[in-house]
């Protein structure tokens, strides 16, 4: 890349995002907005400094709970994947449960869960984050393995190969581009779930508990600042998931032209 | 009984929801040892069922399939085997994707070994410079001799081919079927050829069987003689000519267009 067209990749999107800061700025100014009403940007960098060690703390707590529930939702999402992937009879059973599961709003099991196991904070977290994050992965997986081409099975069976290094040697990594797709899906939900359960169920833990706190004192701008926090993060789980996919189904991705 | 592959009365019928639908009925057809057969019917005659048969990967209703005097019973690694679709691994450099069979396939070559021969056979096909290159990098004929060298470098006894050339334009199968000679006379093997192409027929395969409709039986089996290397010339000799009169003639009764009283042309 010429230094130029590096400038303007770089240029654009950061003049974008100042434009942006600059129009909200201006509108709470326009106004008049108290800060009890409406944050401005020139007010977050004073909310960060006064509870930055909370936000440390707090962002940790979400972060990790997240991670935990989506790796749970990655093992058993793919297990299950395989299980509908593999078996006509286990899909046709399967599929609807899990429609049906996957249609309820995960907000109203919230209460649920945090009634059946009260003060169990961590672990009613990671468990919804789990729970709204598995389904993409198992139907991709299933789909994946499910559609997989005949002839790539016959290549291996003509040679007496088994079902287990079928799996290993071609449905397993054909299913990858898929896979990290819907990882991608399931990173944001992941992310909605723990947040959803610390805002919801507020028990002093998380960005969602720090969040929380603020809008019981209206205090916008440590609410607008939780919401930064809250995308920065999103945004570097995001791209870790980005990354791993580079690495392991880079392949998938064509060169252009 | 010399013959390589033997198929002897063949019947195999697909079980549907209307009942049973019978695609094999007295299939006869036996390959010596070194020869090339191609199979030639009407579409949907039963011609790839045949293909899963010889490779083991289907059991017949009745009948007998012999390799090697030996029955098949089930899959066998001295078989290979080439689609229309060339099933290449994307994820898979061409060179990683030639050594695929020796991974699962008991081999005596060591590392070295294979990779020197899954080299040969590529530039035997005219892949050389291409080894490290991904699928996806490959045009369609070049993915198809790629799965060429994948479906002979375990050495197999038997080359199953079910319409490899299909998909391709007709010069890269003109260009592929002068490759077939070339890798046949240094790579000796038993192949079974299933094709719609009747002039490929005859250009690669020392024997055509044409099919019956479904069910489908041996109709008609129309020895090539051989004299010496073939071109694409000979294509166009009267007796080739010829050869391909009687072919069309008998798809043509296979499809129930014309009555053997017919005079073929």
């Amino acid at each position: 890349m010429t230094p130029m067209k590096l400038a303007r990749s770089i240029g654009v999107p950061l003049l974008a995002v100042a434009v942006f800061l600059a129009f909200w700025e201006w509108l709470v100014w326009f106004n008049g907005w108290p800060r009890f009403k409406m944050a401005a940007p020139s007010d977050l960098p004073p909310a960060f400094e006064r509870h930055w060690s909370l936000f440390l703390s707090m962002g940790w707590q979400t972060l990790w709970r997240t991670v935990v529930g989506l790796i749970l939702a990655v093992i058993f999402g793919t297990i299950l994947g395989m299980i509908m992937g593999f078996s006509r009879i286990m899909r046709d059973a399967l599929y609807p449960l899990l429609v049906g599961f996957n249609a309820i709003p995960k907000a109203t099991v919230v209460p649920i869960v945090a009634l059946m196991f009260v003060g169990q904070h961590d672990f009613n977290t990671v468990l919804l984050a789990f729970m709204i994050s598995f389904f993409p992965i198992a139907v991709s997986v299933s789909i994946g393995l499910s559609t997989l081409e005949p002839e790539y099975r016959d290549i291996l069976r003509s040679l007496g190969a088994s079902q287990a290094t079928i799996f290993w040697k071609i449905a397993l990594p054909k299913t990858l581009p898929e896979f990290f797709g819907a990882l991608k899906v399931a990173v944001t939900l992941a992310f909605i779930g723990t947040n959803l359960m610390e805002i919801v169920s507020p028990h002093g833990r998380g960005l969602g508990a720090l969040f929380d706190s603020g809008r019981t004192n209206s205090d916008f701008p440590l609410m607008f600042a939780v919401l930064i926090a809250l995308a920065f993060l999103g945004i570097v789980l995001y791209y870790i998931v980005v990354a791993l996919e580079k690495i392991f189904a880079g392949w998938a991705e064509r060169a252009p032209g | 009984m010399t013959n390589l592959i033997e198929i002897k009365n063949v019947r195999h019928a697909y079980r549907t929801d209307a009942g049973p639908l019978p695609v094999l009925d007295g299939l006869e057809i036996s390959v010596p040892e070194g020869g090339f057969v191609a199979v030639v019917g009407p579409s949907g005659c039963g011609k790839s069922t045949l293909t899963r048969l010889i490779a083991g990967l289907m059991k017949p209703d009745e009948g007998e399939v012999w390799l090697h005097g030996e029955r098949v019973k089930g899959p066998r690694s001295t078989v290979g085997m080439a689609f229309q679709n060339p099933v290449l691994l994307e994820w898979r450099t061409i060179l990683k994707n030639v050594l695929l069979p020796l991974e699962i396939v008991p081999t005596k070559l060591t590392r070295a070994q294979a990779e020197e021969r899954a080299r040969f056979l590529l530039s035997l096909v005219g892949l050389e410079g291409f080894e490290d290159k991904r699928p996806s990098e490959l045009s369609g004929g070049m993915r198809q001799r790629a799965s060429l060298c994948r479906a002979l470098i375990h050495q197999p006894d038997v080359l199953i081919l079910d319409e490899p050339f299909g998909a391709l334009d007709a010069f890269t199968r003109e260009d592929l079927w002068q490759t077939m000679h070339k890798v046949k006379e240094r790579e000796p093997f038993t192949g079974v050829l299933i094709t719609h192409d009747l002039r490929e027929s005859i250009f690669l395969a020392d024997q055509v069987v044409v099919l019956s409709g479904r069910p489908a039986r041996t109709q008609y089996v129309l020895d090539v003689p051989s004299t010496g290397p073939r071109t694409l010339d000979d294509l166009y000799t009267p007796a080739a000519v010829e050869q391909l009169a009687i072919l069309r003639h008998q798809i043509q009764i296979a499809q129930g267009r014309a009555t053997p009283e017919d005079s073929p042309a």
